[in-house]
């Protein structure tokens, strides 16, 4: 297939850098803690995208697997971080960080 | 030339949805745009030859995942504009600041000279599918496979003693 050779690995790590880039973007830019988590998730997909890029280069399955332990750490780590979250708003009745800094120096 | 325009497209769907993410007020608006931005990356997982992730991805991310971040939103009910009380001065030096992270980035990607002239290559149906993948998981990460599982279990019942009401 002759149709895909404009598109070069430069394109998916560029697009990678963009996004890893806009989900600390927002996590500095957001307060509320429930956003921050979902700006982690959209870092943690843009480093997956430059593995599975990686994966078409080398013509190779490993990156893949690695993939799919990224997204099975990306499952615990809501499960618990969201228990979390929860827990503190039962406590805190908020869930907005710049209130949440007892633990600030 | 339809995937390299497939390409654009979802590159442009999935950093435009992204956006929406971070600066929309409403935390419901931020969850659907972030599965829209998920829909497109497995869009570029398909692209790239890796149908079994793609599928993977919209079950784990679009299916598991954010249902679990509406449910939290709904609970905790949240779903009503916020005002943020910060001054624009640290708003616009964290938006300096992740700016001048992603052109950090940027500036390194564009110093991998080796890689500026490897195509993606040619569609590779073979690669990505369940039966290759599934034999280097169980064969070659068959520890990593089970600790994985380990991992699953305790982060299960971590979240269910979290929630408890008696902790509150």
């Amino acid at each position: 297939m002759e149709l895909y050779h404009n598109i070069t690995i430069n394109h998916y790590l560029v697009l990678a850098a963009v996004l890893f880039g806009m989900g600390a973007l927002g996590i500095l830019f957001r307060r509320n803690a429930i956003i921050m988590f979902m700006c982690i998730e959209l870092m943690l997909n843009a480093v997956n995208i430059s593995l599975v890029a990686f994966s078409k280069m080398w013509n190779h399955t490993d990156a893949q697997v690695f993939v799919f332990f990224i997204m099975v750490v990306a499952a615990a780590e809501v499960a618990v971080g969201l228990a979390i979250l929860m827990m503190l708003y039962r406590n805190m009745h908020t869930t907005d960080t710049s209130v949440l800094n007892n633990m600030k120096f | 030339m339809l995937s390299e325009y497939a390409f654009w497209f979802l590159s442009f769907v999935a950093v435009f949805s992204a956006a929406g993410m971070i600066f929309s007020k409403n935390p419901v608006y931020s969850v659907l745009s972030l599965i829209i931005t998920f829909f497109a990356v497995a869009g570029h997982y398909f692209l790239l030859g890796a149908q079994f992730l793609a599928a993977v991805h919209i079950i784990v991310y679009a299916g598991a995942i954010m249902v679990l971040f509406l449910y939290v939103i709904m609970m905790l009910n949240l779903n009503k504009l916020e005002e943020e009380k910060r001054s624009i001065w640290s708003k616009s030096l964290s938006v300096a600041a992740g700016g001048i992270l992603m052109l950090v980035l940027l500036a390194a990607v564009q110093r991998t000279d080796e890689l500026n002239g490897i195509a993606a290559g040619e569609f590779n149906p073979v690669m990505g599918q369940t039966q290759n993948l599934g034999n280097v998981l169980y064969r070659e990460f068959l520890l990593p496979f089970e600790l994985a599982s380990v991992l699953f279990l305790g982060a299960m019942v971590g979240a269910v003693y979290l929630s408890k009401k008696e902790l509150a």
